[in-house]
């Protein structure tokens, strides 16, 4: 029932050399997606729970398959899907829309809800969609609820990629109502005294699962399960554990018998989520997190260093012959450098690693993050060097060529090794970025240290202890090199000044 | 016979930037031991004319040749072949360069900087070159100061140092450009002291120089330019007591 997730690169390198094991179902989802779908466990921030969860375990089991979690945002769930060479099937709450499958193709529905508006419990104004107009509105990006509130028409909408931080901004104040769906209020609105719904439901929503379009047998396969699922009683039993049964899900599974099956699944979130917890409850709760946050530092770091290696070696070849190199490669280079750093980081590693694929060029996701964030730097790190060379005074090229260098010579032995000490603070600048800049990778599949930091507080709203723990790692990730910087602008200044500076008797270092 | 064929020899050399003439067709013949001054007022193309020697600027027309090796090219739209730059190469190997600004490399010590050029040029074995090159400091005074980075020693004895790593490449001939005109007065007098001395080890020497005492003293014989031209060349005390030209007096009479 309960998963322990897969972080990072080992499969996906497998599974580029097709390696995807026949006998395993990988699933797709987003970690983030709040309960009752699919979240950590407070009590094992290492196990991944919800229905969803059951609803995989179940099926896999019928078709006799093992199952592996493969991590995606929920954003580039279906882009992931149709790419191939990643997973099987996404779940991940995601409803049946004509736009969806026209690119994958849709299991028979597993659950049918609706969306529901939340609002402060002391509001009394809004009390129908048609209410919303003039209020402020938070829902889910690229939902239908988002057409809904389009067609009330001004309604300031507000756009959340995660329901939680709707919930807490409706609280507060910052917009009037939420526009969500069902299971969610169950989870975060219902219990929560503050709030209240309000209205009938809204809409209709059919949960399935997504299979890529030439993958006729596994569809069969999940279809058949399902069914039999729905009519054995497990998919009803999965659904009452998580308090999710209602009237239009009865309605299409045609049953409408009354059984009484305890709901632990909602049970056991609310008794975790809605506790007052101690300090030393919470701390038990964050050194629980620490493997997990671990091997996602493990994977930032990993990520960072090598990304960094390969922009800092690209950008010097790139600013050489920037500078240095006959002119059409000098605006090539230009180009390039343009290119690249006009345009965002974010589209560009989608690009890579979801557009590549469609002309044939495939690259595990590690491999593409590296990819993208090392061409994307690259740029940056070419214009420091560049300007390190520029910064070095022409009479140096002058004096080299004069003792019979050739050019090569001249930038080996004269003007890099000055460039170099000018581009350190700058450099050292970069990598810090980089270091924060690799939590784009999410979008293609990998959990770093930013997308742990975000499962992992989403549905317990600690965005404080946890946030200060998540910042400390990172501090801590980009402390050496920082270090290790500053020891080798020391050591060049130092060696380079040393007489002067002793000679003035102000050491200043 | 032999010996009285000049060691460089300037054959209407040309050179414009963008249209604007710098040096008019100047042809010269310089012997193998002369220590010749250029004297002229500023823009007059003196430094320009030793930066061809040297090829720092390529010819647009005429031909120089340096220790039997020659350059020659037709026009400035002649483009530049390999071979050009394959003699230009070997030529700036046997001619040595003192810069106006030192140009000495920061990051690396007096004794390095002398040593850098047979190292990397020449892959000559490291402890060998160290000797020389010591002895080269030892030469222009600067034995103690050998471990020492540019950036604390005085304009004097960076540009001795310079001279010094110019002299590393045993050069035919050494090429100053306004040598001097960088450092305090007091310093002046060493540097221009090592250029006698090489003088009297009978060093080829062209010297683009502001100081007229030291031109006077210390030249075989003396160039006046102006406009990118040869006004007058002549032995080193007839241009001060009688100059032949009008100009060459009239720019004189400045610094007398």
């Amino acid at each position: 029932m309960i998963k322990k997730i897969l972080l990072l690169g080992g499969v996906f390198t497998a599974s580029l050399f097709g390696a995807m094991d026949a006998s395993t179902l990988y699933w797709a989802s987003d970690a983030e997606s709040d309960a009752p779908y699919i979240f950590h466990d407070i009590n094992d921030y290492e196990k991944i729970i919800g229905f969803e969860v059951e609803i995989v375990d179940s099926i896999a089991q019928k078709i006799g398959k093992k199952t592996v979690f493969v991590q995606n945002d929920w954003d580039s769930i279906i882009a992931g899907l149709q790419r191939g060479h990643l997973y099987d099937i996404a779940i991940n709450g995601i409803d049946v829309t004509p736009d969806k499958q026209r690119f994958v193709n849709f299991s028979i529905p597993y659950y049918i809800t609706y969306y529901q508006l939340v609002v402060r419990a002391d509001n009394k104004s809004i009390h129908s969609l048609a209410d919303c107009a003039g209020k402020s509105v938070g829902t889910l990006k690229c939902s239908n609820a988002y057409q809904y509130l389009e067609e009330v028409g001004n309604v300031d909408i507000r756009d959340y990629t995660s329901e939680v931080n709707g919930f807490s901004d409706l609280k507060i104040g910052r917009i009037d109502a939420v526009l969500f769906e069902a299971p969610i209020d169950l989870f975060y609105a219902e219990p929560d005294t503050s709030l209240k719904k309000t209205g009938g439901p809204i809409g209709k929503i059919q949960y399935a699962i997504a299979v890529r379009k030439d993958d006729k047998l596994l569809l069969s396969q999940i279809n058949r399960s399902l069914y039999t699922m729905q009519h054995n009683g497990e998919l009803r039993k999965i659904l009452e554990r998580w308090k999710l049964w209602n009237p239009y899900t009865a309605a299409y599974l045609n049953d409408y018998s009354t059984v009484v099956i305890e709901p632990d699944g909602y049970n056991d979130f609310l008794n975790c989520f809605y506790k007052n917890i101690s300090w030393a409850e919470r701390f038990e709760r964050y050194f629980g997190a620490w493997p997990f946050l671990l091997d996602a530092a493990w994977m930032t770091m990993k990520l960072s260093f090598v990304s960094m290696i390969f922009a800092i070696s690209l950008g010097f070849f790139i600013a050489i012959i920037r500078v240095y190199g006959p002119m059409p490669i000098q605006l090539l280079s230009m180009l390039y450098i343009e290119i690249v750093r006009g345009t965002p980081l974010l589209i560009q590693m989608l690009f890579i690693f979801y557009g590549l694929p469609l002309i044939g060029v495939e690259f595990s996701p590690f491999v593409a993050g590296i990819l993208a964030l090392g061409i994307n730097y690259s740029a940056y790190e070419a214009e420091n060097y560049r300007a390190g060379l520029l910064s070095v005074h022409r009479g140096q090229m002058e004096a080299a060529r004069a003792l019979g260098m050739t050019h090569n010579q001249a930038l080996r032995y004269v003007i890099i090794p000055q460039a170099i000490r000018f581009v350190i603070p700058p450099v050292t600048n970069d990598f810090i970025s980089l270091l924060k800049d690799s939590s784009l990778v999410s979008v293609i599949t990998i959990v770093e240290l930013t997308k742990a930091y975000q499962q992992l507080t989403t549905n317990h709203y600690d965005y404080f202890g946890m946030g200060i723990l998540v910042a400390a790692v990172y501090l801590l990730l980009g402390l050496p090199f920082v270090r290790f910087s500053r020891w080798a602008e020391k050591r060049l200044t130092y060696r380079y000044m040393r007489h002067k500076a002793l000679e003035k008797k102000k050491i200043i270092f | 016979m032999e010996n009285s064929k000049p060691l460089i020899s300037v054959k209407n050399l040309s050179k414009s930037y963008e249209g604007h003439k710098v040096l008019g067709k100047i042809s010269v013949d310089i012997e193998e031991g002369d220590l010749v001054s250029i004297i002229g007022p500023s823009g007059c193309g003196k430094s320009t004319f030793l930066r061809c020697l040297n090829c720092l600027e390529i010819i647009d027309s005429g031909s120089v040749v340096i220790d039997k090796i020659a350059l020659e090219r037709k026009s400035a739209n002649e483009p530049i072949s390999d071979d050009f730059h394959d003699k230009a190469h070997q030529l700036r190997q046997h001619v040595g360069m003192v810069f106006q600004a030192f140009n000495l490399f920061p990051h690396k010590t007096l004794l390095q900087n002398v040593m850098l050029g047979p190292l990397v040029v020449k892959k000559e074995k490291p402890d060998i070159v160290e000797e020389k090159a010591r002895h080269l400091l030892r030469k222009v005074g600067l034995s103690h100061f050998a471990e020492r980075y540019p950036e604390s020693v005085s304009g004097g004895q960076r540009q001795r140092a310079a001279i010094a790593r110019a002299l590393a490449m045993n050069p035919k001939v050494m090429l100053y450009d306004e040598p001097t005109s960088s450092i305090d007065p007091e310093m002046v007098d060493e540097v221009l002291q090592v250029m006698r001395d090489l003088d009297k080890e009978g060093m080829t020497q062209l010297i683009v120089t502001h100081e007229m005492k030291f031109a006077r003293d210390a030249s075989d014989y003396i160039i006046y330019m102006e406009h990118g031209e040869f006004i007058e060349i002549s032995d080193e005390d007839e241009i001060f007591i009688a100059p032949k030209d009008e100009r060459t007096r009239r720019f004189l009479r400045n610094f007398m």
